[in-house]
């Protein structure tokens, strides 16, 4: 390592001010970056990785305040710079891409002239010269007639489209430095593939050094050559993305990977370990290893007395590790859990099915009273769930599988079709006008966390009156079973006499589920229960769920947007496209082929966290279609690879049923489809042997 | 509850942690520590302090005001400027001016809080409804607060208290009715909001009525700015009631009214000037007080 860093951190301190005080949040980081060299920075949520990057290009906030330290970029400090220095660094030398593309984006000003002010207050180009760049920068990201796109405002493009005008700002002028945090978060599975590519790609071009800031490690191996894993403001481990993947040392690193689902992973052969505990705010400092209070292999004494510094991996150059036992530790950790007992075999008849089910939206009448066509959100849905078993619903988003999920649940009324459940027609009964027995049977666990309680109640409040609605017996015992259903979704019993604003994320989501099962439910309509979790929560989640289902003996519909959970968790998937079921059939046969042209390119898209996995991407071309561009034929046929020519415009495609459950909704014939498409990428079996 | 053997150890390794950052208000807070979180705000602290004192005096008028409110003190008439016998003065008809503004503050304060707390309920219930069930209702409800707001209030205090007739309830009355159609518009937009939460399609599916997920599920979460916001009418409400004295048609003489001693008395500003403005002072502190109080609260809400 002759070549000086870019970017040389040493000694990094980092308080944030508050009412209680000073809270160092980063005790001291080291950390340094080559001209050209992509460092992922990986944690869970609190672990100080935002507060670096926002430390580098010192962004802080009036409560952040950088205490001790440097921060070096190509030769200067820049925690002494003063502000016109500053300024003159930040947007030329060193851009940043945060996670919410629109928050970025001015929304009244067109993107080509958002585009045009950087090299015209960085280079002090003129109009002309300075629009031919950001044209050149367009067609750089891939946008399609970038011309047109100059024009547009934020808001009448996509979310991938945005986060590709603000790379393109972002790289516009060239930067030495390009920091990216979570820049694919909130972003759909194909978008995100995408995304990923094109920066992998600029970044051979650019010769950007990238810091790449992710709590998933499947993207990070995309993007970057070295990885660093964070801690409580702590590196505890740093090395090339091959040395952590296919060597991790840290049991915090094995953690981060044990927990991840993968399209490798189901719920039978290769179970998530969550990593137990939570992240404790760094201020809360012990002396020792920070993760000693959460790790499985902690000896008191030696781990918890003194300050454990980075130290080489031996025979491992460049692989540095944080843990005094690292060496003690088996080499790969043994995976807990063999093949789990299965759930008690399904009933034929499935307990909740749909048939022909359809929900369309009338659209906003003109002010003359113009009529325009009606927005269908689900067309002819067709779709069982088998008692005792998860049925998994994927798509990205506008596909219509959170639409289904409040038919299902009453929320939203079908406008044609059935919805049976137990024998009984409930589509086209709100919720109000359904009976309490039905109430029962059905209950929903929501997506936001922060949204689904409502904050001025109690958690004991929120479970104790769905116990009294919808328990079948009247509980004599409000409190008792309160604590009863806490202690079923792992939560301390204490915890009825807090507000949610006193609990994590992961907490509420286990109130919500507490809560949906007061009643006893025979199915659990789950909608992105775990997208807005960090990977570790999300595990201990999805196996609080799986567990609740097997040992209840509930019927669980899963919506996601995330493969490898569905992977992991579902019996059945129905995979969803516009409104319509393009594939559904057992997990075991929609993961492998014959696939629907549209699950193989979402599998493809899939972040592998594996070096090695070769990168068979499908990319999807365009977005999903407006409603009113909808093909009359297959409705994925504007951006089908396996096109076979106008009857996928003009002819709705049949539906194929290839054994008594698998079907596909395609032109092509399932021979066909099955002899060109490929198995999932050997990537997975690696993680599952590991 | 059997579990199957298998998902049992990757679950019974969580130890679920407690948040080691105690919140500082952590469970159930009483009044007096509300109160107490009231003073990290300088605004709200020297508010309760103006209202609080303003309360105190009002409430022991009858113990600490040097005279009867109505008494003349003929000899005083000579001169009415304030002396060591009248603290403030007296008025035209030699009526000690301390006395009569200490006196002058029980009707202010029981009135204008009152009235907000009725304009609160109404309009709460009435924003709550509109907001929630939307369409029909909602459109009916809101059309019917937009003709009270389309009247000029002042109008519409003199038609409805000369038809009337002129009394504390009555007034009440008026105050509630053109303050209801404002509480209402503000409740019914955070409603709009609110009624879109997780929370509230939890309730609907344990089939909660809409009387409950109003009151229970949505008004809590609505009382921040609706708490900030009967501060100020409070504050509205006494510029209103000094107005309608002004205007006579406030409460009937001869008891004291902060308005209507001003409305006596404004003629001889230019050689008496106390006998207006000690009154106009007492107005405008209590409604400085409130406005401050209110100002306190948002600081303090936004902080949360």
């Amino acid at each position: 390592m002759t070549e000086p860093a870019l970017l040389d951190i040493r000694g990094l301190r980092v308080s944030y001010v508050t009412r209680a005080g000073e809270l160092p949040v980063i005790p001291g980081l080291d950390l340094s970056l080559r001209a050209g060299e992509a460092l992922g920075l990986v944690g869970e949520s609190g672990c100080g990785k935002s507060t670096v990057a926002l430390s580098i290009v010192r962004y802080l906030g009036r409560s952040g305040r950088i205490t001790g330290g440097q921060i070096l970029f190509e030769g200067r400090d820049l925690v002494t710079l003063g502000e016109d220095q500053l300024r003159a660094v930040r947007g030329r030398r060193i851009a940043m891409v945060y996670q919410d593309p629109m928050a970025s984006l001015n929304p009244v000003m067109t993107v080509g002239r958002q585009l045009m002010e950087v090299p015209i207050a960085h280079d002090g180009c003129d109009a002309a010269r300075a629009r031919e760049r950001a044209l050149a920068m367009l067609r750089e990201v891939r946008l399609a007639d970038p011309e047109a796109v100059m024009d547009r405002y934020p808001h009448q493009l996509s979310g991938g489209q945005q986060q590709r005008i603000v790379i393109a700002m972002a790289l516009i002028a060239e930067p030495a430095l390009l920091i990216m945090d979570e820049p694919t978060t909130g972003l759909d599975v194909t978008v995100e593939a995408a995304v990923l590519d094109l920066v992998a790609e600029l970044r051979r071009r650019h010769h950007s050094a990238i810091l790449y800031i992710s709590h998933n490690l499947g993207t990070v191996v995309r993007v970057c050559d070295r990885v660093g894993v964070m801690y409580r403001g702590e590196l505890v481990e740093d090395g090339t993305v091959r040395q952590i993947f296919t060597n991790p040392r840290h049991p915090y690193t094995r953690g981060l990977l044990d927990c991840l689902p993968t399209l490798g992973r189901d719920k039978r052969q290769t179970p998530l370990v969550p990593i137990a505990g939570q992240v404790e705010p760094a201020w809360a400092r012990t002396p020792g290893c920070g993760f000693a209070s959460r790790c499985a292999h902690v000896e008191i004494g030696l781990c918890t007395s003194r300050a454990v510094p980075l130290t080489p991996v031996e025979g491992d150059a460049g692989h540095r590790v944080a843990c005094v036992r690292a060496d003690a530790l088996p080499r790969s950790a043994p995976r807990r859990g063999v093949a789990a007992a299965h759930a008690a075999p399904a009933s034929s008849r499935p307990v909740i099915s749909t048939h022909r089910l359809r929900k369309w939206y009338a659209a906003p009448r003109g002010w003359l009273g113009g009529r325009r066509a009606p927005v269908s959100a689900l067309v002819d849905v067709d779709l069982q769930a088998a008692r005792r078993r998860t049925l998994a619903v994927v798509g990205e988003s506008g596909c219509g599988k959170s639409t289904l999920a409040k038919v299902l649940s009453g929320i939203e009324v079908a406008s044609a079709g059935r919805v049976t459940l137990d024998g009984v027609d409930v589509g086209a009964l709100p919720v109000d006008a359904r009976s309490r027995d039905v109430k029962r049977k059905l209950q929903m666990v929501f997506q936001n966390p922060d949204s689904t309680l409502n904050p001025s109640h109690t958690v004991g409040y929120a479970i104790g009156r769905a116990l009294r609605r919808l328990a079948d017996r009247p509980p004599s015992d409000v409190a008792g079973q309160v604590a009863r259903l806490l202690e079923v979704v792992k939560l301390r019993p204490e915890l009825a006499a807090r507000r949610p604003r006193q609990l994590s994320g992961g907490e509420k989501q286990r109130v919500a589920i507490a809560r949906a099962l007061a009643g006893d439910p025979e199915v659990i309509v789950a909608d992105e229960p775990v997208s807005a979790l960090d990977v570790s929560v999300q595990a201990a989640i999805i196996n609080l769920l799986n567990e609740i289902q097997s040992a209840r003996g509930a019927t669980l519909i899963f919506i996601s947007h995330d493969l490898a959970v569905v992977r992991y968790l579902a019996d059945h998937v129905a995979v969803m496209y516009l409104g319509t079921v393009a594939e559904f059939g057992s997990v075991e046969r929609v993961f492998a082929p014959p696939y629907h042209p549209y699950t193989e390119a979402l599998l493809s898209a899939v972040p592998v966290p594996d070096p090695d996995a070769a990168a068979t991407r499908i990319l999807l071309e365009g977005t999903v279609p407006r409603a009113s561009e909808v093909p009359r034929g297959c409705p994925f046929a504007t951006r089908c690879p396996r096109k076979v020519g106008a009857i996928c415009d003009d002819v709705p495609p049949p539906i194929q049923q290839l054994d008594v459950e698998h079907r596909i909704a395609c032109h092509i014939p399932a021979k066909e489809l099955a002899a060109r498409q490929v198995p999932l990428a050997p990537g997975s079996a690696m993680m599952g042997a590991r | 509850m059997s579990t199957p053997d298998a998902l049992t150890p990757s679950v019974a390794t969580e130890v679920l942690v407690p948040p080691s950052v105690a919140t500082p208000r952590a469970g159930t807070g009483g009044g007096w520590r509300r109160l107490g979180a009231l003073t990290e705000s300088a605004p709200a602290t020297v508010g309760l302090a103006i209202v609080f004192a303003w309360a105190m005096l009002a409430l022991l008028a009858p113990l600490i005001a040097p005279y009867a409110p109505n008494a003349s003190d003929i000899a005083a008439l000579a001169n009415p400027t304030p002396s060591k016998a009248h603290w403030l003065g007296t008025d035209h008809l030699g009526r000690d001016l301390l006395s009569r503004i200490l006196w002058g503050a029980r009707p202010v304060l029981v009135i204008a809080p009152v009235a907000v707390l009725g304009a609160a309920a109404l309009g709460s219930l009435l924003g709550l409804a509109a907001g929630y069930y939307g369409r029909v209702i909602g459109l009916v409800i809101t059309r019917a607060c937009d003709i009270v707001l389309s009247f000029p209030v002042i109008i519409l205090y003199m038609i409805i208290l000369a038809h009337f007739g002129s009394s504390a309830w009555n007034i009440i009355g008026v105050l509630t009715l053109t303050k209801a159609p404002i509480i209402a518009r503000i409740v019914r937009g955070m409603t709009l909001d609110l009624r879109e939460r997780e929370y509230v399609a939890a309730a609907k599916m344990r089939g909660e009525s809409g009387l409950y997920i109003m009151l229970v599920e949505i008004l809590p979460n609505a009382r921040g700015p609706l708490v900030v916001d009967m501060c100020l009418r409070t504050g509205y409400n006494v510029i209103i009631i000094g107005v309608l004295g002004f205007l006579g048609i406030g409460l009937p003489p001869p008891d004291p009214d902060w308005g209507g001693m001003v409305k006596d008395t404004y003629g001889m500003m230019m050689v008496w000037p106390h006998m207006a403005l000690f009154p106009c002072a007492a107005i405008s502190s209590l409604v400085v007080g409130f406005n401050l109080l209110a100002v306190g609260l948002r600081e303090l809400g936004l902080r949360d």
